[in-house]
């Protein structure tokens, strides 16, 4: 029964060759536009560390004074402050923890005449690099001693271990930053978390990694200043570690929900303690998991929502051109239907041809669309956005085009096809 | 026209009229709402910035190797633009902190008094010597310019606040409404006062973002060298029609100064190489909204061609039987006309509801601005007249259905 709705079907769209490419052409564009959009969205609505991120929970406390407050609209700050961070690390109330913040260092190769160029640096404690789940492939991180020393070692990442030695092992050599040797003890494997949820408040959410990652007191005394930094008042952001400035992020790992219970409790004991001491005038705290904290930091550009947005309409557009034109198609088609009811075609079986042509039409828009999306998806990537060289079609993708391709035909073709299984026959042949 | 035959017919075809009715009202909707975002968007690109952009170009200098004192560093900031400036291509070069359309930057807020709480408005800083306004090619209207006694030195985390400052005409009359801002004081979050000694006639701040717009003509030029050990730009001028000759030698000539610097390919550059950087996500999302319109209009075009198409086809009888009572070939053109237009009213009328809370919803989410009639009224238009274009030819061949058709039975 099915290979002769196939076959019926064929014909019918055969009949009408540029109303069937009309339709196809307008469901492939409608899809087309839809999946490039949505592979943007889900591309920078990603989860950074999957498997790791649900347990990744980040402190944060509002040392501002009480001038502005506004009950329930003003938010705790995104970074702490060198005096805070300290204190929430030192108490220890997480299996992991780790202090982070971003920098800049000025990378000076070997080789004589060689230019030095400027590298993003991260600034961190020993158990960040573990923690993120970052893969060795030569060394490993520094250790917590190290950290209370003030070593001076470096964990370089793959492709600047590439450009600085080759790619050959270069744990126990130097690596010259801000005019200062930094031993390496480590080298990264592919390491690039998108997007870059420790960097996002300060705009570098997206593309290649870090290029070396450092214990934040060496760092901090071969004078390495952090990218972001907000004061609430005037003080000498020469010496962050006194001044009322916020630069540091503190980074949690909570395995369960009674931890998490837990350290907000801590937490906000702390912010009471600090109250108590005349040092906070503020209560609010949030302690939000990985992914919270980056829907809070809206990664996901304005225009990204739009672009979805524009492309769900025109395919909504484009689902009720098809459906008008099969309707038109089917009503036409009505003395054909009245003969074969009256040859004894059960309406279920009219239905089922009509959802059939409908179903055609759909996957050859899903196949076109496919095509019109990696076109799509070719045009986002050589735009010059951050995020644009990790615009691909994966699997999934691919296959939620058929789904919403065959999804939206189907749906176009539920009138045309109902509209046809209610011909009554009788007039139909009478009127021939 | 006769309009009660028509909605009499119309009544008869329930779905495929609600169906384009829908097409046209979500395609109004959508057009609208495209065009006003693509015209908001473009309308930033043509924006002059008040410089010299044919000759100029801006060279991202950064100082490598070993940490330099400040007083080091300004000598070598002299020498580099003593070298800039005797090279045969420029014009004038200068130092600065930053640049026009740079994307983000320095930005102060200024008042009228020392102890103002409510800030009179949001200005750019730029920092330069005594060349800046001619390296930038800003015309001066009033007032004249920093004399080379009065350039001091801006050294990392120093609070300077200079007692002269040039300042552009939008921004003397936001302060200064009545009357001239010559000689006048300004307060830029500091207690003592800058004197306004000159007024230039534009000079664009350096971010392009919506919240600026209301300050996008508002800077202010301080007569300071910037000396942070981290770099500094130096904006150079060109000759007329030597901007590429002078942006190959001025690289080389600093690099043979001092080899211990970086210069950023991927900042600064030619001002064209600057206006495309600043624009490039709006250019992005203009054309993509073109597209996105033209698509939507020549399917919805096409959508009504067919289904006009084959109304036409159903009533071949019909438009004959008429045609033998006596209708001439324009009543059945304008049946079908009038038939056409009367959907439309009726998707242009719900698409104005739609492209209305559209908007709406763009300005509370996205922080959009409120869409003007203007554009209702031009999708309104425009809709009416594709739908009338795109129902032409299947009436035109519907007024060719020979009177004769009446009496064939099929």
């Amino acid at each position: 029964m099915f290979g002769y709705y196939l076959q019926l079907a064929w014909r019918s769209l055969g009949r009408n060759r540029v109303l069937t490419t009309l339709m196809v052409l307008a469901l492939a564009l409608g899809i087309g536009a839809c999946i490039t959009t949505l592979t943007v969205l889900r591309l920078l609505s990603g989860d950074p560390l999957p498997g790791r991120s649900a347990q990744l929970y980040y402190p944060q406390v509002d040392p501002y004074p009480k001038d502005g407050y506004v009950p329930g609209q003003s938010k705790p700050q995104e970074n702490l402050t060198w005096v805070d961070a300290n204190n929430l690390f030192e108490a220890h109330r997480a299996p992991r923890q780790a202090l982070v913040a971003l920098g800049s260092a000025k990378i000076q190769p070997h080789d004589a005449g060689g230019r030095p160029f400027f590298g993003d640096a991260v600034m961190a404690t020993a158990e960040f690099l573990p923690m993120v789940g970052a893969p060795f492939r030569y060394g490993s991180a520094w250790s917590a001693d190290d950290d209370t020393a003030g070593a001076r070692v470096v964990v370089i990442a793959d492709f600047l271990n590439q450009k600085l030695f080759g790619g050959a092992n270069s744990v126990g050599r130097t690596v010259r930053l801000n005019g200062n040797d930094f031993r390496v003890v480590g080298v990264l494997g592919h390491f690039s978390p998108q997007p870059r949820f420790y960097a996002i408040n300060i705009g570098r959410s997206y593309g290649d990694g870090d290029g070396v990652f450092l214990p934040l007191r060496a760092a901090r005394a071969t004078e390495m200043a952090p990218t972001n930094i907000s004061c609430w008042a005037a003080g000498d952001i020469e010496h962050l570690e006194t001044a009322p400035c916020m630069w540091l992020g503190l980074w949690v790992e909570l395995p369960d929900a009674a931890a998490v219970a837990n350290y907000q409790r801590f937490l906000d004991g702390y912010v009471r303690e600090q109250v108590a001491q005349g040092r906070f005038h503020r209560t609010d705290t949030a302690l939000p998991d990985l992914m919270q904290w980056l829907r809070n930091e809206q990664v996901v550009p304005d225009d990204a929502r739009l672009q979805a947005g524009l492309a769900f309409g025109f395919l909504l557009i484009c689902v009720t051109n098809t459906i008008g034109l099969l309707l038109a198609k089917c009503l036409r088609r009505s003395r054909e239907i009245g003969v074969r009811r009256a040859l004894g075609a059960t309406r279920g079986a009219i239905f089922g041809q009509f959802m059939v042509e409908a179903a055609i039409v759909g996957l050859a828009g899903g196949l076109l669309g496919l095509v019109f999306a990696e076109a799509g998806l070719w045009g986002i990537r050589h735009q010059p956005a951050e995020y644009a060289s990790l615009a691909r079609l994966d699997l999934s993708m691919f296959a939620f085009t058929f789904v919403v391709a065959l999804a939206s035909a189907l749906v176009a073709g539920l009138l045309p096809a109902w509209r046809a299984c209610v011909v009554a026959p009788a007039p139909q042949l009478k009127s021939s | 026209m006769q309009i009660k035959p028509v909605l009499t017919a119309l009544r008869r075809h329930k779905a495929g009229t609600v169906l384009v009715v829908l097409q046209i009202a979500l395609t109004l909707a959508i057009v609208c709402n495209a065009m006003f975002i693509l015209h908001a968007r473009l309308s930033h690109l043509s924006e002059p910035t008040g410089v010299d952009e044919a000759n100029l170009f801006v060279i991202a200098n950064q100082w490598a190797g070993e940490q330099k004192s400040k007083q080091e560093i300004d000598a070598q900031v002299r020498a580099d633009l003593i070298a800039l400036q005797q090279l045969p291509g420029v014009l004038d070069a200068a130092p600065s902190n930053s640049y026009p359309l740079r994307g983000s930057g320095w930005d102060n807020f200024v008042g009228l008094k020392p102890d103002q709480l409510q800030p009179t408005s949001d200005a750019a800083v730029y920092l330069g010597d005594e060349h800046l306004l001619r390296a930038l090619g800003v015309k001066l209207v009033a007032g004249r310019n920093f004399r080379a006694d009065e350039i001091g030195t801006l050294g990392l985390r120093e609070e300077v606040h200079p007692a002269q400052v040039i300042v552009t005409r939008a921004l003397a009359e936001r302060l200064y409404p009545h009357g001239s801002a010559l000689g006048k004081p300004l307060y830029s979050m500091s207690a003592t006062p800058s004197t306004i000694i000159g007024i230039v006639d534009r000079l664009q701040t350096q971010s392009v973002d919506d919240w600026q717009r209301a300050y996008a003509y508002q800077s202010m030029i301080w007569p300071l060298r910037l000396d942070w050990p981290s770099g500094l730009y130096y904006i150079v001028r060109a000759r007329p029609g030597q901007l590429a000759a002078a942006m190959r030698e001025a690289p080389k000539a600093l690099l043979a100064l001092d080899s211990q610097r970086i210069i950023d390919p991927s900042d600064g550059g030619s001002f064209a190489q600057i206006r495309q950087r600043a624009y490039d996500s709006d250019r992005g999302t203009a054309i993509l909204m073109g597209i996105i319109s033209a698509v939507l209009l020549v399917i919805t075009a096409a959508g009504i061609v067919g289904l006009t198409s084959f109304w036409v086809g159903q009533r071949r009888k019909q438009i004959g039987v008429r045609r033998a009572l006596g209708a001439r070939q324009r009543d059945i053109l304008s049946y079908f006309l009038t038939e056409n237009l009367l959907i439309s009213l009726g998707g242009v009328l719900l698409g104005v509801v739609l492209a209305v809370s559209m908007n709406v919803w763009l300005v509370v989410r996205m922080g959009a601005q409120p869409m003007s009639p203007l554009y209702l009224a031009a999708g309104v238009l425009l809709l009416l007249l594709l739908g009338q274009g795109a129902v032409l030819a299947p009436a035109m061949k519907a007024s060719r259905v020979p009177p004769v058709e009446a009496t064939r039975s099929v």
